[in-house]
């Protein structure tokens, strides 16, 4: 039963950074819940209890406001991610959520073929079963410098 | 010596050799970062404790900036006269005294060097002769002046009061947006691949922000269309740049047919994300503030925050972000800020293109040193104007720069 929870959350990360990876910017919001929160924020502002996101979505609709905008109204370099995704720890909890902790890193790919690492950090989540959506997703930057700008999510 | 020469044209044309040479890079350290500007250090709310400190910079320079256990405020630079090292190596925190962790030397909240370790020596043998003097490379000093809650110091005996340099036209724009003691919501820094001079002429230039920003203008947030207007300081150094509240119902975009013109079909499905309280009650919904040399204060709807413009190299640049909100905001303004949050830094639906734009200039100017800008909307005048439809405060920072820089 545990190594069947711990093989569909890896399967939900792994379906989430390949929707991510492949542009597929409009499957994105189907991975949360219809009130799912998703908020990008650094290791630093975690350890100092401070709320500043970099990014933060309540809510599915939030979140394709997001894919919107960057489909039609923000300017950016052709660029993708990719992302790796390690380290998963499984919580059950009790009624019909899991926690989970995982390792990520992001590695940027621009159109000239300049490869850097753009982020690196954790994705600690809550999921709910038996739907395997995240209710919540925060994305706890390692480091509180950003390159740019961040415009495909994490 | 700077050879450089200025295109005869004067305001209209800034040489791209600007962004791009080193021995501009290095003379502006000592005449503007070291010269007789007032450098923004931090929040006073950073330094809300005796003992506390943060580490910045001004220019190149590493700096602390510390709260004394009287409660005055004092900035030096983050050198030990020793050996040259970090005296501190935190971001922040509170200390006592400063310990260079090479040799042990100490300093106090004012950078005075009070301590060298066994400079007498042990049991008669060694240390320094009594005529030794290593305050002769004690790390340099800042004057310190806050104004509203903004901390900035100055290396120059010369450098005019801080209200004075802010001057006038400025100084009630500070003040109408630091109205209460704040509280800090977080910062992070947004590492641009350009100039640093490049982003403080974004910042002050009013023109771009409707036509590169299309979410703005895609959801009618800020259109030219709008009433607004431009202050900017008799120097040139500072601007102050104004949107009403109003929601713009004209076509104008549409009818020039403009890459950021709206579309009926695309619409925010969580418009609440940009619900604004008009909380300092004068119906204005953007503010974008610079002081000379790299000082941004913004006011986007609630979201307010500070922007500390880092040079590091000719073609690097950090930008680092702090948003704070009021202290006595309720549960319901804080979440409104947090999720206006989604409008800046760099992930912001109104601010990733300018990392992006500062950086294409960078990259397109490479082999023409000794071509220039053109920046002739408005004509060529520098100073203050209800039109957005302008460059004048573009042209403004140059004339501040050519001044500090004598070119």
């Amino acid at each position: 039963m545990q190594l069947e929870l711990q093989l569909a959350v890896e399967r939900l990360h792994a379906r989430y950074v390949h929707a991510l990876d492949t542009d597929n910017l409009e499957q994105w919001p189907h991975f949360f819940t219809e009130n799912g929160r998703y908020r990008i924020t650094t290791a630093e502002s975690e350890a100092r209890g401070l709320p500043l996101p970099v990014l933060y979505a309540e809510g599915r609709a939030m979140l394709r406001d997001r894919v919107a905008s960057l489909r039609h109204a923000n300017i950016y370099e052709p660029q993708r991610y990719r992302h790796l995704v390690s380290s998963v720890l499984v919580e059950s909890e009790s009624g019909a959520g899991v926690k989970s902790i995982a390792s990520f890193l992001v590695i940027r790919i621009m159109e000239n073929g300049e490869a850097m690492l753009f982020a690196s950090g954790r994705y600690v989540d809550r999921i709910v079963l038996p739907e395997m959506l995240y209710e919540e997703r925060v994305v706890i930057c390692d480091s509180r410098r950003f390159d740019t700008l961040l415009a495909i999510p994490l | 010596m700077l050879e450089r020469s200025w295109p005869a044209e004067g305001a209209t044309r800034v040489p791209y050799w600007v962004y791009q040479d080193a021995e501009i890079y290095r003379e502006e350290q000592r005449r503007i970062f070291q010269g007789p500007t007032w450098n923004y250090l931090c929040l006073e709310a950073e330094l809300a404790e005796p003992g506390a400190f943060v580490t910045t910079f001004v220019g190149d320079m590493p700096v602390v900036v510390t709260r004394d256990m009287k409660g005055a405020l004092h900035a030096f630079e983050n050198r030990c006269a020793h050996r040259g090292a970090l005296i501190c190596m935190q971001a922040r925190g509170r200390a006592e005294r400063f310990n260079c962790i090479y040799h042990n030397w100490t300093y106090d909240h004012a950078g005075n060097l009070t301590s060298v370790a066994f400079r007498k020596g042990i049991g008669g043998k060694g240390g320094m002769p009594a005529d030794a003097h290593p305050e002769s490379q004690a790390p340099k000093q800042f004057r310190v002046a806050g104004v509203h809650g903004l901390v900035f110091g100055t290396l120059s005996p010369s450098a005019p009061a801080l209200e004075h340099y802010i001057g006038p036209e400025i100084m009630p724009r500070i003040k109408r947006v630091m109205v209460k003691p704040l509280k800090l919501l977080g910062s992070y820094t947004q590492v641009l691949p350009n100039n640093w001079k490049l982003y403080m002429d974004n910042v002050k230039d009013t023109y771009h922000a409707s036509l590169l920003h299309l979410f703005f203008t895609r959801f009618r947030i800020n259109r030219l269309t709008q009433k607004g207007g431009v202050f900017v300081s008799a120097d040139g150094a500072h601007h102050c740049t104004f949107t009403e509240m109003v929601e713009d119902r004209g076509d104008a975009y549409e009818q020039g047919g403009m890459r950021s013109a709206g579309s009926n079909s695309f619409k925010l499905e969580a418009p609440e994300l940009l619900d604004q309280v008009d909380e300092l009650g004068d119906n204005v919904s953007i503010q974008i503030l610079s002081l000379f040399p790299g000082f941004v204060l913004h006011q986007i709807r609630n979201s307010l925050a500070a922007r500390q413009v880092v040079p590091k190299g000719i073609d690097r640049t950090e930008l680092h972000w702090t948003l704070f909100g009021f202290a006595d905001d309720d549960q319901e303004m804080l979440r409104r800020r947090l999720l206006q949050a989604n409008l800046v830094g760099p992930a912001g639906y109104i601010s990733m293109e300018d990392g992006a734009a500062t950086g294409f200039v960078q990259r397109g100017v490479a082999a023409s040193p000794d071509r220039a800008s053109v920046i002739e909307m408005g004509g060529s005048t520098i100073g203050s104007g209800d039109s957005r439809v302008t460059e004048t405060a573009v042209r403004g920072l140059w004339k501040a720069w050519r001044s500090y820089m004598s070119i």
